[in-house]
């Protein structure tokens, strides 16, 4: 936590403008790089949180039949490992790197809302404190799948549901703030000479990104309360008892759902579009076709919503519309891929921890898009539907992108956090044992599934069990290697070599124009960019 | 370099979209409903019509009559025959028969669908039980009746349709959600 205290303020000490002292400075804080690190941090615990109940996950799974937990646990532990991992590791991890690099990045003083800033980290433990506490209320936690498909989660709910349901408001309201800030911050600070077109593509692929929270988390919103309603006061939105319909459910829930899971990936996009030309000591390849394909994901995410409800009657040309729409992603997409390789392609390329993630973060999420495609193919997806190669699909694409992700920018920003470069060696070992992990658990799902194993049971046919053992030991290998990430992140505050104000020597940018670490306020004067 | 009022501005106009996209969340609702109507799609059927039509003597269709009861619901719920062979454009009449076995009075819900989903569109309720809400009292048995026409326009590849009632306990539901179901 001491990676922002500064040391000393010989010069000029007319007013004070330190860190306040004590435990009252994390509470009352509005300076971005203190809520920056306070959401990395909340991620993080959320994320060992999740990973802790994919553990179970694996733990029931490593045999057929039931061993350590009963049906009803495990089905606690899917839907709370999705919605903890999805509200409370990945989201908030890139609101706390927003927070950190987007003032640096544009040479802004802070964000342009800080109390609100303050506002919206406090209400995530809020949040995630009630959704937790569910687990330990007669009649469970949500059991229902982190989708909380109705009927599911309105008339065969546990009582706690109306937890779950005011757990996803005040998220819901956490990240809209953090958008509007964004937005804010991006649009009205950016220092003089910093225009759009200049902006790093952590910047752009954010202030997108606020476009698309802003838009549908009012509706995930709106899709929670009419479970409310539902529930308590005798309205019938999904009830066909009533005359509404459960599929309607789907049909906002997955309105919402799609534009998620770009706001899960397009940060991801932006960092590694900065890491992969340091490495590659070039300047990115198609920096304005870049701009313009992460628009185009954005504005495709509202149009594909479909897709993952083809198997509930849609009709015909619903189902030809939805499958077109959604092959044409991997168009922007697949320019994105290009322009990496072709930045990386004749560039003098060192493998430092930074860019082994983004690399495997190119590679392995296009294995993800891939899967994505054949998942497309509505015909065949009637195949797929509810199976494990939906699990393997959508874990390619937010572990090997959005956590390597984050674990790139993490590890590239880590001495302008600090003040210290972090242990290369061992960050190279959290590297491979990531690799091999997540790659060991998650490639044989892709088997099991096309064979007809179904998600979110805890027990299986016998001629999936080999592959399932596989599938725990990488899940435990990938689990406990992000342990030794804790320690070198903790070793990594502590001490180390100090870190120069550009440690990267391919690196470019506002952000390695202050020292390391990055004082408690920079750019109070804003910088002249040409 | 904080100029203020923008700011302000930005963010009155961000708030503005929060609330529209909140308001457009609960659009779906009735969007999806007369989307579903107007195309015919997942199975809806419109409301009573009122339309007549030229009986089509030279084609004839399979209707298929099928009854279930939702979970939790303890009635006896049936047509009186399983199919009929109808002209298109004529108009038929079919009797479903629920008994209330319980020892309270009971307030039932019948929801129809009909498959293929796409033939929806062509099959016309005259006059339907779900339309309205059963109530019946201990041990009590009735007959209800449910006129249809199936379109002289359905396409030529169907000949073959299935009309499904879902049979919901609603006893103790507030509001008038009848008016609701089609």
């Amino acid at each position: 936590m001491s990676a922002v205290i500064e040391p000393g303020h010989a010069g000029h000490d007319e007013h004070p403008h330190g860190p306040a002292p004590g435990l009252m400075r994390w509470v009352l804080t509005t300076n971005h790089k203190d809520i920056g690190s306070l959401y990395l941090w909340f991620s993080f615990t959320a994320f060992l949180l999740g990973g802790s109940m994919a553990m179970v996950i694996r733990a029931e799974l490593f045999q057929p039949g039931l061993q350590i937990v009963q049906p009803e646990f495990f089905n606690q532990m899917t839907t709370m490992h999705g919605l903890i991992m999805v509200f409370g590791a990945v989201m908030p991890a890139f609101v706390g790197l927003a927070n950190w690099m987007i003032p640096l990045m544009i040479g802004a003083p802070d964000m342009a809302l800080p109390r609100m800033n303050n506002f919206s980290f406090w209400l995530l433990p809020a949040a995630f404190g009630l959704l937790v506490s569910t687990l330990f209320m007669a009649g469970g936690g949500p059991n229902f799948g982190w989708t909380f498909y109705a009927p599911l989660s309105t008339t065969y709910a546990p009582e706690s549901v109306t937890f779950f349901i005011f757990a996803v408001h005040l998220m819901g309201i956490s990240s809209i703030m953090g958008a509007i800030n964004v937005i804010a911050t991006v649009l009205n600070l950016r220092a003089p000479g910093m225009t759009l077109m200049k902006m790093p593509l952590f910047v752009w692929t954010w202030l997108i990104t606020a476009f698309l929270l802003i838009a549908v988390m009012p509706v995930l919103a709106g899709v929670v309360t009419m479970m409310l309603m539902d529930i308590h006061f005798g309205t019938s939105f999904f009830s066909a008892a009533g005359g509404g319909d459960p599929v309607l459910f789907q049909h906002v829930f997955w309105f919402f759902g799609h534009p998620e899971v770009y706001i899960m990936i397009l940060p991801a996009f932006g960092a590694v579009s900065s890491i992969i030309p340091t490495f590659s000591r070039k300047p990115l390849f198609g920096y304005t076709s870049m701009v313009y394909a992460t628009g185009a994901i954005a504005f495709l995410s509202f149009i594909v919503w479909a897709h993952h409800m083809f198997t509930v009657g849609i009709p015909l040309t619903g189902e030809l519309f939805f499958m077109y729409a959604t092959m044409l992603i991997a168009v922007p997409t697949g320019v994105k891929v290009f322009n990496w390789v072709s930045t990386m392609w004749r560039g003098s390329l060192t493998f430092e921890a930074p860019m082994l993630f983004a690399v495997a973060f190119v590679i392995l999420f296009t294995i993800g898009g891939f899967s994505g495609l054949m998942l497309a193919i509505a015909p065949a997806d009637f195949q797929y539907h509810d199976t494990y190669f939906v699990v393997a699909h959508f874990h390619y694409v937010l572990v090997p992108g959005a956590i390597f992700g984050i674990f790139a920018s993490a590890y590239y920003w880590l001495p302008k956090w600090t003040g210290h470069l972090y242990d290369e060696t061992l960050a190279r070992w959290h590297f491979w044992l990531s690799f091999v992990g997540m790659n060991l658990a998650f490639f044989p799902m892709h088997f099991v599934g096309l064979a007809g194993m179904p998600r979110r049971i805890p027990d299986y046919n016998l001629q999936f069990a080999d592959f399932n053992m596989v599938s725990s030991l990488g899940a435990f290998l990938f689990g406990a290697t992000q342990l030794l990430f804790l320690y070198i992140v903790i070793k990594c505050i502590r001490g180390g070599e100090a870190a120069p104000a550009k440690p990267w020597d391919g690196a470019d940018g506002l952000e390695w124009s202050v020292p390391s670490p990055a004082p408690y306020h920079t750019f109070s004067t804003p910088p002249e960019v040409k | 370099m904080d100029d203020g009022l923008p700011t302000a501005r930005l963010v009155r106009r961000l708030l503005l979209v929060v609330a529209a996209m909140f308001a457009f969340g609960f659009a779906l609702v009735p969007l999806y409903e007369v989307m579903c109507q107007a195309f015919g799609i997942n199975g809806k059927t419109a409301g009573a019509y009122t339309g007549e039509q030229q009986m089509d003597a030279a084609r004839t269709v399979r209707v298929q009559f099928l009854a279930s009861n939702a979970a939790g619901m303890n009635w006896e719920f049936r047509p009186l025959q399983d199919e009929l062979v109808v002209h298109p454009g004529a108009s038929h009449q079919m009797l479903f028969v629920a008994h209330n076995p319980s020892d309270r009075p009971m307030t039932g819900q019948a929801v129809p669908s009909v498959a293929p989903a796409r033939a929806a569109a062509w099959f016309h309720k005259t006059e339907c039980f779900c339309f309205t809400q059963q109530v019946l009292q201990p041990g009590e048995r009735i007959e209800m009746p449910v006129r249809f026409i199936v379109d002289r326009d359905l396409p030529a590849d169907v000949r073959h349709l299935t009309l499904g009632y879902t049979l919901f306990d609603i006893t103790g539901r507030q509001g008038p959600q009848a008016q609701a179901v089609r």
